[in-house]
This record gives C-alpha cells, sequence and structure tokens, in this order.
C-alpha cells in the first residue's frame, strides 16, 4: 500500500501546506504540461530537480519517496517496454539514443508522479474542497470528491484486513502464475468492494439524519485569500510556462547521447 | 501449543503495539484475552498464526518458529475468525464460501463436500447451503464465517471479538459451541471486551493494557480483581459486583457464577444469615 502512503495527507505546517490550494493546483497541472511537451531528458531531469526544493521545504521527503517507491515497479515497466520496443524495431540493436529516449519517457511519469504527489501530500482534503467550493464547483461534487479522497487511506487499511482474513483462511496471495495470482486477489476485492458499497450508504443515511443538504446557500467559516507566497508560486509558474513555451520554440535541445 | 516470548512488536507508523509480551497456551486450553481498545490484544493474537512477525522475541506454534514458515501453513492448525465477518465472506453461495479454505489447503473434492455439511449443521446453516453470504443477517454472517475456519478442523481456534453483534441466544450458543470444541480436546483463544461472556464462560484470562500483560490467572481470580479490571477498563461482571456490595455481610467476594451465586444465597438463607 506504498503508493497510497505516499498521497496520503499529514498535518504538518510549512510554507507549502499553506499555499493556496488553486495555486498549487495550477502549478502542478503546469508541470503536467510541460512534462508532456518535453521528452528529452534534459529538461525533464530540469523538472525532476526543481521540485526537489518543494519537497524539503514542506518536510514531507520520507512519504515523498515512499510514494516514489511505490511508483518504480510502473517506472521500471514503462522503461522495459520502451527499450524493448525499440530494439524490436530497429531490426534488434539497442542503440544509446534508443535508451535514452527510454529513460525520458520514465523520468516524464515520475515527474508527473512526483508533483501530483506533493500537491497531494501538502494539500489537505478540507483545503482541496474548499478550494473545489470556491472554483464554483457544485458543493455536491466537491464534496463527493473530499469525501473519497478522505477515504483512501481507510480503504487501504481495510483492504489490508481482508487479505489478513483470507491469508488466514490458507489464501497465497504470492502463489501461482500472472493470472492465478490475478485471480487471487478476487477474495479481497470483494468484500473491499462490498464494504465500501455498504460503508457509502450507511454514510449517507448519516449524513441525511444530519440534514444534509438542508440549506441551498452554504457559507463557510475559512474562505481562502491568496498571499504573498501564492503570488511568488504563481509568478514561479508562469516563468516556467514561458520559459518552456521559449526553449521548445527557439532553442534546440541537445541529448545526453549528442553531448558526450 | 503457543510459546510467546518477549514479544516486541512495532507498526509500520512506529507505534510500538506490544513491549515485551510472554505468554504459553497449553493444548486443550481455554483462553480469553482481555484489555481495554488498543491494548494489543488484536496485534498479539495475529502473532499465532504468523499474520504478524515478533520485531524482537519468538513465538513458537508447535514448536515451530512463527518467522520461520508461512501464514497458510500455519493456518491449517490455528484458525483464525476475524470481528467482521464481511472482511471475509465473498462466495456466491455459503457453500462456497465454506468450501474456499478446504480447497486452499488442498482437500480432496470429496473430503469438501463432506466438510463442508459437516460444518454447516454444526453451526445450523444447513438451510442457508445455496444461499448467498450477503443476504444473510449479521449474526448469520458470522455464523458463516465461524464455520468457514471450522470446516478444516483446525487443532486450535482463535475468536476475534466473537460476541459483538450477537443476541443473547447466540451468545448462549456459543458458549455452548466453545465447550463441545473444549471436550474435543481443541484450543480456544478469544479476545473480548465481554465480561459478562467470559464470567460465564470461565476460562483462563489474560489482561493486557498498553502492550502488556498485567494480570493473568483463572477467571474467578481475575475478574473479581477490581484493581486489576479497572486499570484495563473493565468493570466487573454484575455478579461480582453484588458480592462485593455483600460483602460486609460475610459474603465472599470472588463469585462470577450464577449458579454458586445461588447456592451461597440459600445456603445463607437455611443458616439465618439472611431474613
Amino acid at each position: 500500500m506504498s503508493v497510497f502512503d505516499g498521497l496520503k495527507f499529514r498535518k504538518v505546517y510549512s510554507p507549502i501546506h499553506n499555499l493556496d490550494p488553486r495555486i498549487k493546483f495550477v502549478y502542478v497541472i503546469a508541470i503536467f504540461a510541460v512534462a508532456i511537451v518535453f521528452a528529452q531528458i534534459i529538461p525533464l531531469l530540469f523538472l525532476f530537480v526543481l521540485q526537489v526544493p518543494f519537497v524539503l521545504l514542506a518536510r514531507v521527503q520520507r512519504q515523498w519517496l515512499r510514494s516514489l517507491r511505490g511508483a518504480a515497479f510502473l517506472a521500471a515497466f514503462i522503461f522495459i517496454v520502451n527499450v524493448g520496443t525499440s530494439y524490436f524495431y530497429s531490426g534488434y540493436k539497442l542503440t544509446p539514443s534508443a535508451v535514452e529516449s527510454a529513460a525520458s519517457l520514465t523520468l516524464r511519469f515520475v515527474v508527473l508522479v512526483e508533483s501530483f504527489s506533493i500537491f497531494f501530500l501538502t494539500t489537505s482534503p478540507d483545503h482541496l474542497g474548499l478550494a473545489l467550493e470556491e472554483s464554483h464547483v457544485p458543493y455536491e461534487f466537491a464534496f463527493a470528491f473530499t469525501t473519497a479522497v478522505r477515504f483512501v487511506p481507510v480503504l487501504a487499511e481495510e483492504a489490508q484486513t481482508i487479505m489478513d482474513a483470507q491469508k488466514a483462511r490458507g489464501l497465497e496471495l504470492e502463489k501461482g502464475g500472472l493470472m492465478k495470482r490475478i485471480r487471487n486477489y478476487v477474495p479481497v476485492l470483494i468484500p473491499l468492494i462490498v464494504s465500501a458499497i455498504r460503508r457509502s450508504l450507511e454514510l449517507a443515511e448519516a449524513m441525511e439524519s444530519r440534514a444534509w443538504g438542508a440549506t441551498k446557500k452554504r457559507t463557510n467559516l475559512y474562505s481562502l485569500k491568496l498571499h504573498k507566497g501564492d503570488y511568488a508560486l504563481l509568478a514561479l509558474t508562469i516563468g516556467i510556462l514561458v520559459a518552456a513555451v521559449y526553449v521548445r520554440l527557439y532553442v534546440p535541445i541537445p541529448t545526453i547521447v549528442h553531448l558526450l | 501449543m503457543i510459546e510467546a516470548k518477549d514479544v516486541h512488536f512495532c507498526y509500520a507508523n512506529k507505534v510500538e503495539a506490544l513491549k515485551g509480551v510472554s505468554l504459553t497456551v497449553k493444548d486443550g486450553e481455554f483462553l480469553a484475552i482481555m484489555g481495554q481498545n488498543g491494548a494489543g490484544k488484536s496485534t498479539f493474537v495475529k502473532h499465532f498464526n504468523g499474520l504478524l512477525k515478533p520485531s524482537s522475541g519468538t513465538v513458537l506454534v508447535d514448536g515451530v518458529e512463527t518467522t520461520k514458515t508461512s501464514v497458510a501453513a500455519l493456518a491449517r492448525n490455528v484458525g483464525f475468525v476475524f470481528q467482521n465477518p464481511d472482511h471475509q465472506l465473498f462466495s456466491e453461495t455459503v457453500e462456497d464460501e465454506i468450501a474456499f479454505g478446504l480447497k486452499n489447503f488442498g482437500f480432496q473434492p470429496d473430503a469438501v463436500e463432506k466438510r463442508v455439511t459437516w460444518a454447516l449443521e454444526l453451526l445450523s446453516l444447513s438451510q442457508y447451503r445455496k444461499t448467498s453470504p450477503f443476504l444473510l443477517s449479521g449474526g448469520e454472517r458470522k455464523r458463516v464465517a465461524l464455520a468457514s475456519v471450522l470446516a478444516w478442523d483446525p487443532k486450535m481456534l482463535i475468536l476475534d471479538e466473537p460476541t459483538i453483534g450477537q443476541d443473547h441466544e447466540q451468545k448462549e450458543k456459543l458458549n455452548q459451541f466453545i465447550l463441545q470444541l473444549q471436550e474435543q480436546g481443541k484450543t480456544v483463544v478469544i479476545v473480548t471486551h465481554d465480561v459478562e461472556f467470559v464470567a460465564e464462560c470461565n476460562p483462563r484470562v489474560v489482561l493486557m493494557k498498553e502492550g502488556k500483560i498485567i494480570a493473568e490467572g483463572v477467571g474467578k481470580e481475575i475478574l473479581t480483581n477490581p484493581q486489576a479490571l479497572a486499570e484495563s477498563s473493565i468493570v466487573l461482571p454484575q455478579i461480582a459486583q453484588v458480592f462485593t456490595k455483600l460483602s460486609s455481610l460475610g459474603f465472599p467476594k470472588n463469585v462470577i457464577d450464577i449458579y454458586e451465586a445461588e447456592k451461597i444465597i440459600l445456603n445463607a438463607k437455611e443458616s439465618k444469615q439472611l431474613p
């Protein structure tokens, strides 16, 4: 469940945690877009390194590393598939540039995981809901979204209990070939889904018995205001976007293979 | 036989749930582990079938160290019934649900059939054989979960909070059932808060608090020890409470059994101690 750990919010006070979630989200989307635009390894490396100060400032390095470790399997998969395909298509030749392009595609994935991980690690579900509401998303949707985010760790814990219960009945999850292993998870997934549905029905009843949706117009105790740090992040985001567009259009990007 | 020696256990979030627990559960014994929420009861019993491995210390099940074998191998002898049956039910029919463990342990199809029938009868579930477990009531689901473990006839049985959500009649049946298992020489370990249930069954009792064992002994002794119970946030069984209040009249304090209580009161009446 290490992937979930990397997305789990923990209350820490840091300059990054205090940033406005809307601006943070814009930043993440900007990084996302820039990572998609570039397929070369140097700008992607730059993007990767760019986020490290945020992680350190937010003091979430351990959880962040855990989320990267959780993504390692998929990253390795992307790398192998890319190297493999170019190997077969180029007539069974392995060129350094093929390896480099596979590495950059993998790095692109890692950058995406990295930025989303920072966002979710440093943004409380409450803040996120508030941001959605203030962006004029209907409250029902904002609520559904924050509830879903909030229940991820609960479900992860429940999945662990279910796995234990089935292991106690002799289920061996790691046994057999690939298909057998996938089938091994059926006794875990069914109780998990059933209990999630049951839980959501109970939650709906509990909410309605506490007059959820009684007033059409809701007000909030807290409201989001932009501070200095938010403007700084916004400026940085715009700066990254402008620089990315400029580099993409006018600067030829060398590959590592060429540099060597 | 289960032998735990100085077991420490730390969860991934650095919470030390067990701080040096040593306990021996003999073959054929009936043991209740009690204590408040978060005392480490469930964490401790999860070591008995290897679901958790000690951070330090050892747990031996029939002489085999749990770190040196698999959960599946241990589970064949140590049946573990979880608190919430919804954490394990997944099959289309009750019959399939009970057969699941048997198939995992490699029983032959005719043996599976025979044992499923046996387990269904044992827990009076025969009429639900072809029913979906999800359509049953809470108490029935709990019985299906129990049947699905009993089916492979493990030597030792661990029941985590077996009385939660059960009405009085079901508790009575569970008590009878545990006695029946005892007669067959099975080891039964229950984890519970239900002091009245424990008073009625009168097993050996272990009290836990903050990852340590703070008291152990026969039920009659532990359940009438107000200090030890208060430390574990457990109240005395009602009979013991009455007898504690009556102790100024010369009644013994350590009574937890209804029949014993009745006898003492009748004797007192006869000897004119009571009007």
